[in-house]
């Protein structure tokens, strides 16, 4: 067992010697791997910690949402719709919402404004979250002035401002009376954006979903299931333009890598020769080689996903605000909480670290097989 | 002189034990979040919130789970999508009628 371990770290030893003697060569490719393991496993550790963050986050969400559509599109529900709701057998608490979009062109940002059903705001006052606040440089007990409908110029005072720990639910978030609302958008009683409702028996949410859909046609009742469905595929790696950008540049590391890998050098089979004629067997050329491939692809595994996981965790994955924002003026400010899944992590060790060693073995193998001789003399 | 391959394991031995610290690290963070999660979840359950505040430039985008097959062109029937969130997000299956 021992010589066995001495022999192997012999031949460490000659191959890190050797990698040196390339030093920049391998520096280089070592730099690149570290690169693209870094980028894949940013991105696996933020979608998968979003999605989980999601999946806990919105269990609180309303159980079935009642929206009305008119040509393909959402469009505003009456108070009928909500009494006839609460005839549909199984429907419980029974809800209509007032909730939209407001476009402030001050900050050229969009927010969110809804009528909270479990708290009562005073008339022309306001509760805003963290990232209109933000935006707008104001806090509690600041006046912000908005046109409504027809121009007309309302003013708000921010009563208070949610916790910035949940900016990632209400950053643009900006709640008003029911009063206010309808004067604000021009919405006249009666009419509602949508109606919430829960279901009595967990297991019947479906049927009731299908009760209503027969029961009122112009409506689509969205299940809380299917939220949370639309969450788990959030940024699907199959779609998108994340896909394209990292089929991109895994394609492009990957004609490096094999260029490196399995096309030799001169240099290298004149190594070869030599090794074999001091009386080196093809075995132990391999096993070089082999180590050569493991020891730079575990180096650049190690080093790449742990610089992804203080990137994703520890820096509030900063390098990805860019491409989320997009054109948003809001962005909420927020560090995914660390939920890591094991068999990504292992998924990617073997899509990562497995190829590259392969590659560096098979062409050291048809390389190690061919006379000594010869090698040296070409 | 400490051979290469001393210095070779010894850097993969610290790699490693990284590696296994960052999912301690990783359990201690959620446990350090559990609170902030259950406020956001409790919020969430007042408020009647829908969706993450994560791309808020378009509606079809901030609201997910709410859009409708038309949102996207939303500004004449032959307009494309052109928000870049538009791009990184998928639309939700039962829109696009797989389920």
């Amino acid at each position: 067992m021992n010589s066995w371990l001495e022999k192997q770290r012999s031949i460490i030893d000659f191959t890190i010697a050797s990698l040196l003697r390339r030093k920049g060569r391998n520096l280089g490719l070592l730099v690149v791997y570290t690169a693209i393991i870094f980028l894949l496993a940013s991105v696996m550790l933020f979608s998968h910690s979003v999605k989980r963050e999601a999946q806990v986050v919105l269990a609180g969400s309303p159980e079935v949402i009642v929206q009305r559509m008119v040509a393909g599109r959402h469009d505003l529900i009456s108070q009928d719709y909500a009494e006839k709701l609460k005839g549909v057998r199984g429907a419980r608490n029974v809800t209509p919402r007032l909730w939209g979009y407001y476009f402030d062109p001050t900050v050229s940002a969009n927010y969110t404004v809804m009528v909270p059903d479990d708290r009562t705001i005073a008339p022309k006052n306001i509760v805003v979250g963290e990232g209109i606040a933000r935006a707008r440089g104001a806090g509690i007990g600041d006046v912000l002035a908005f046109r409504g409908y027809d121009g007309t110029l309302f003013s708000f005072s921010i009563a208070e401002v949610l916790a910035s720990d949940s900016e990632l639910v209400s950053a643009d978030l900006m709640l008003v009376s029911e009063e206010d609302y309808r004067s604000f958008f021009g919405i006249p009683d009666g009419l509602f954006t949508d109606i919430v409702m829960t279901v009595r028996n967990q297991r019947e949410v479906r049927t009731v979903a299908q009760k209503i859909a027969t029961a009122l046609p112009d409506t689509r009742p969205i299940l809380r299931e299917e939220i949370l469905r639309t969450y788990d595929s959030l940024f699907d790696w199959r779609e998108g333009m994340m896909l394209v950008l990292l089929a991109g540049s895994v394609l492009a590391f990957s004609i490096f890598a094999w260029e490196k890998a399995s096309g030799l050098s001169a240099e290298e089979k004149r190594e070869i020769g030599i090794l074999k004629a001091v009386g080196w067997e093809t075995s132990d050329v391999i096993r070089m080689k082999f180590w050569e491939g493991g020891l730079v692809s575990m180096f650049a595994f190690l080093l790449g996903y742990l610089l992804a996981y203080l990137h994703v965790f520890h820096m509030s994955a900063g390098l990805f605000e860019t491409v989320l924002k997009g054109w948003a003026v809001l962005y909420p400010d927020f560090s995914p909480t660390p939920f890591i899944d094991g068999f990504q992590v292992v998924t990617l060790f073997f899509f990562t670290v497995f190829p590259y060693t392969v590659a560096t073995i098979v062409p050291i193998w048809r390389a190690a097989i061919i006379d000594p001789d010869a090698v040296m003399r070409s | 002189m400490v051979r290469y391959s001393t210095t070779m394991l010894t850097l993969l031995a610290v790699g490693g034990l990284a590696f296994a610290a960052s999912f301690a690290d990783a359990r201690q963070g959620r446990e350090n979040m559990h609170e902030t999660l259950l406020r956001k979840q409790k919020l969430v359950g007042e408020l009647g919130l829908t969706d993450l505040c994560l791309f808020t430039e378009a509606r079809y985008t901030r609201h997910l789970s709410q859009a409708d097959l038309h949102t996207p062109f939303q500004d004449h029937p032959m307009s494309l999508d052109h928000f870049p969130s538009g791009s990184l997000v998928s639309p939700p299956n039962v829109v696009r009628g797989y389920e």
